[in-house]
């Protein structure tokens, strides 16, 4: 027993590292990728802002207030329009993980397109629900 | 090169840290392509149903958000992200965390963290719906 716990424990070797990112050369596929994991792991954050908006809803008319007077302001709008492109980005980004699971759309134009697609596609959308959002609520207040 | 004779019929995996074999794994790989398949299209629509919802008071809001529907939609939109999001952030915590003792508090902390909002979103829904 004493003998395959001190087995357990033994520590790593010490074997020389792969480099990380900062060895490469910033392409388009390298800078998606790292897009899909910020924007999730901003979402994540982000959903305090779904959890609060939803929860001052039920609440009443005061904490919907408060909510709406958050959501309204510079760093608020702000905050909702980051969420909103995280979310597009993230979504447009997993479906270029789907095709790829599909074994698809690893050749060396498909990837670029895809890529170009995946921010092109997040920064059109977003614009269009911040305009069409912009009008519905009457432009500025 | 001394290599450890082994005096017991374990694999090389099983003594890989002590711990065993995982002898599972691909649950959450699967669950997170599940959810990213059904979170595309109630993404869509939740992001449609926040649209509708912008400029209205707090009991149009309610009313809508909590009519069968909407309500239905957001909460399976909730279900689904919160499942999405708790995997994939315990895959960040895992791919960069390499002590032991903070990796394993950060993974409590992802876990509570994906329950209680998920709880709050759900709640909120549900409590919409059945009105008081």
């Amino acid at each position: 027993m004493a003998e395959t716990r001190s087995l357990e424990r033994r520590s790593p070797a010490q074997r020389p590292l792969s480099p990380h990112l900062q060895i490469y050369r910033l392409a388009l596929t390298f800078l998606m990728s790292g897009f899909h994991r910020v924007t999730g792991f901003g979402l994540y954050f982000g959903s305090l802002l779904l959890a609060w908006w939803l929860l001052a809803a039920a609440s009443g008319p005061n904490a919907y207030a408060k909510f709406q007077w958050f959501s309204g302001s510079l760093i608020g709008e702000f905050l909702l329009l980051g969420f909103t492109w995280a979310l597009i980005h993230h979504m447009l980004g997993g479906v270029r993980h789907l095709i790829w699971d599909t074994g698809r759309g690893f050749g060396p134009q498909e990837r670029e397109w895809l890529a170009a697609a995946t921010i092109i596609g997040s920064l059109t959308l977003t614009a269009i629900v911040a305009v069409v959002s912009y009008f519905a609520t009457g432009g500025a207040r | 090169m001394s290599v450890v004779t082994p005096k017991h019929f374990r694999t090389d995996l099983a003594r890989v840290r002590g711990r065993g074999t995982a002898k599972s794994g691909t649950e959450e790989f699967w669950l997170q392509r599940v959810t990213s398949v059904a979170g595309v299209p109630l993404t869509i629509v939740a992001i449609v149903i926040g649209m509708l919802l912008i400029g209205r008071n707090q009991a149009a809001a309610a009313q809508i958000l909590g009519s069968p529907l909407v309500a239905v939609i957001m909460l399976s939109f909730i279900v689904c992200t919160i499942l999405h999001m708790k995997i994939g952030v315990q895959e960040i915590i895992v791919d960069y965390v390499p002590n032991e003792t903070l990796k394993l508090a950060l993974l409590l902390a992802n876990t509570f963290y994906s329950w209680v909002i998920g709880l709050i979103c759900a709640f909120a829904i549900l409590k919409m719906s059945f009105g008081v």
